[in-house]
């Protein structure tokens, strides 16, 4: 596969999951004007539901970009490779702040906050390293 | 709001598959990491933007603790100690999973996904299944970091009744979920936490250090799944495409590092392996009296200095005697005098994935001075010296002559095609596998024995 086909799959895969996007915000927030408490339940429940069919979408979507992504990367960039997957799959750290995000302090939060150090830990980590690594690949010189 | 901070999170994904592509060449590389720095700077600010997230003052330090530590880390590690600091990293990813997980159960409504003790079903499985592979790739991590650290031996640790305890852990896990599924239980949550704590510790104990680039790259692609199961827990797209970018790497990888040791992907997967009389010593068949020949530094200068073209085929040993900077030293040498000098590298050179061209690369190496097995294997016919240094079974005619070798059907390089075969080696000891290598005892093999750093110092001095 030539990278104008690739460049193309990826594109359309990206206008694929912008769509995809867009519904799930237009079902969420359907679901967010259903007012008081009891119905909450009932609407999380039904947006489970249908987000657990768009999640599954999205990330067989994403499995696919991944496997024609990763495919190109060369061998000698292998170890970068692992170090910049290791950085971003530290995004985790999303759900780490909304765990940690509430004013009021519970055991929750303070899981939250554990993970944020351990995710920061990571990403920082993780980036650098790659830069390091990536900043001695050189060209001969002549 | 909503809508802002979707399409925020979807600029972020869009620049992490952008962070993965630009690996495609070292050129591209270095604005493919400023990508994914981009990408992780926006997910971060969009979720601290967020409404439900108010405590920056609890938040903010947080992030600087981590950050601080994460980079003097990063700046500090010797390239040599790259694969422990992966494995290091995998385990960080696999406890934050747990602890977002936890969070999230005790919790459910900063999520909407239910109250306290009556969490949507769908949810609990995803999280079940967020906090099992987390937990999993944290303490095989910690083992792997262990080994790789050579703080625990790496040597496989084998204990009786491995595979049916490890399915009995699988079994008891599957129950644990459907079990909070029904109950909704604090106990049943620690215990799944628990039960897969103690999975991921004997999946990795009786693996063999050498076998450790499988390893590494399989908790790399685990870290991604837990990332994934997390999305699915709190409908987040951007876990979700990050998580499963991230798995199928790691899963490519391990692909790749099995088919290079000639190992099944299902072997790997249920950790069986290293187990087996391949790695024991009893498979090793004593050298007899079979004649080698052995040469010094001044006769390998000088065979080295005659030959037009040369390929140089490091190994683990060279990285271990941190001999790869008089390596390109000697290189240059001889490259002054006109002789044409390339690299081979087999797959699992290093102890993880590439590992072998960061050492090069940081020693000055070029990387189009570099190849990978595939592109180089045909051209040893041409070459006049193969010079191996610190690498042995990779280089096993027996893994394509002898259907009896334990590493039979491993793509090996065929440096035996060239007309001289330099080998650096401590002594006539059979690599990891435990299999003698034939090429020693071929005429046209010289042996050097002595630390790979020393011979390749006594060689720059005989050259210069």
């Amino acid at each position: 596969m030539d990278s104008t086909d690739l460049a193309q799959s990826v594109a359309a895969l990206q206008a694929e999951l912008e769509t995809v996007l867009k519904k799930t915000n237009a079902l969420t927030a359907a679901i967010g004007q259903a007012g008081d408490k009891a119905s909450d339940i009932a609407g999380a429940a039904s947006s489970h539901g249908t987000f657990f069919l768009t999640g599954l979408t999205v990330f067989v979507l994403a499995v696919f970009v991944g496997y024609h992504v990763v495919w190109r990367v060369t061998p000698a960039l292998h170890s970068p490779l692992m170090s910049v997957t290791n950085a971003i799959s530290s995004v985790i750290i999303v759900g780490a702040l909304i765990a940690a995000g509430p004013a009021s302090f519970h055991l929750s939060q303070a899981m939250g906050f554990i993970a944020v150090v351990l995710a920061s830990i990571n990403i920082f980590g993780g980036f650098i390293v790659t830069r390091r690594m990536l900043a001695m690949y050189k060209k001969k010189t002549k | 709001m909503e809508t802002a901070s979707t399409l925020a999170y979807l600029v972020a994904s869009v620049f992490f598959i952008l962070a993965l592509r630009g690996l495609s060449s070292p050129v591209s590389s270095r604005a493919g990491n400023l990508f994914g720095m981009a990408g992780m700077a926006i997910a971060v600010i969009t979720t601290l933007a967020l409404p439900i997230v108010v405590s920056l003052w609890v938040i903010l330090p947080g992030i600087l603790i981590g950050g601080g530590i994460g980079a003097v880390i990063a700046y500090r590690i010797k390239m040599t100690a790259l694969p422990q600091l992966v494995a290091a990293f995998h385990s960080l990813v696999g406890l934050a999973a747990v602890c977002v997980a936890t969070a999230a159960f005790l919790s459910p409504e900063s999520y909407t996904i239910g109250v306290r003790h009556n969490i949507l079903t769908g949810s609990l499985i995803e999280m079940s299944l967020g906090t099992a592979i987390g937990a999993i790739t944290f303490s095989g991590s910690i083992i792997a970091f262990l080994k790789l650290q050579a703080l625990m031996t790496g040597k496989p640790l084998i204990f009786p009744y491995q595979h049916p305890i490890n399915l009995g852990l699988g079994i008891a896990i599957v129950v644990l979920v459907v079990l909070l599924c029904r109950t909704n239980a604090d106990w049943v949550f620690a215990a799944l936490a628990g039960v897969a704590l103690l999975l991921g510790f004997l999946l990795i104990l009786p693996i063999g250090g050498a076998d450790m680039p499988v390893v590494i790259s399989m908790l790399n692609s685990y870290s991604g799944w837990a990332a994934c199961g997390i999305g699915f827990t709190l409908q987040n797209n951007l876990l979700i495409i990050t998580g499963a970018l991230v798995g199928s790497s790691g899963a490519i990888l391990s692909y790749i590092m099995c088919k290079s040791m000639n190992r099944s992907i299902i072997n790997v997967i249920l950790g069986g392996f290293g187990g087996g009389g391949g790695a024991g010593p009893a498979a090793v068949k004593p050298g007899g009296d079979r004649p080698v020949r052995v040469g010094s530094a001044e006769d390998a200068a000088f065979i080295l200095k005659n030959a037009s073209r040369v390929v140089v085929v490091p190994g683990y040993g060279m990285a271990v005697a941190q001999a790869q900077h008089v390596l390109r030293e000697m290189a240059d040498l001889l490259k002054a005098q006109g002789v044409d000098v390339r690299y081979a590298i087999h797959p699992v050179a290093g102890r993880m994935p590439g590992h072998m061209n960061v050492l090069l690369a940081e020693a000055n190496v070029p990387y189009d001075e570099v190849f990978e097995l595939d592109e180089i294997n045909r051209e040893f016919a041409q070459t006049d010296v193969a010079f191996v240094i610190g690498a042995n079974d990779v280089t096993n005619p027996a893994a394509r002559t002898d259907p009896k070798s334990p590493i039979y059907g491993m793509p090996v390089l065929d440096v035996e095609k060239a007309k001289t075969v330099l080998f650096v080696k401590r002594s006539m000891a059979s690599g990891y596998a435990g299999v003698e290598n034939e090429l020693f005892f071929r005429p046209n093999t010289m042996m050097l024995f002595g630390d790979a750093k020393k011979v390749c110092e006594e060689v720059v001095r005989a050259l210069g």
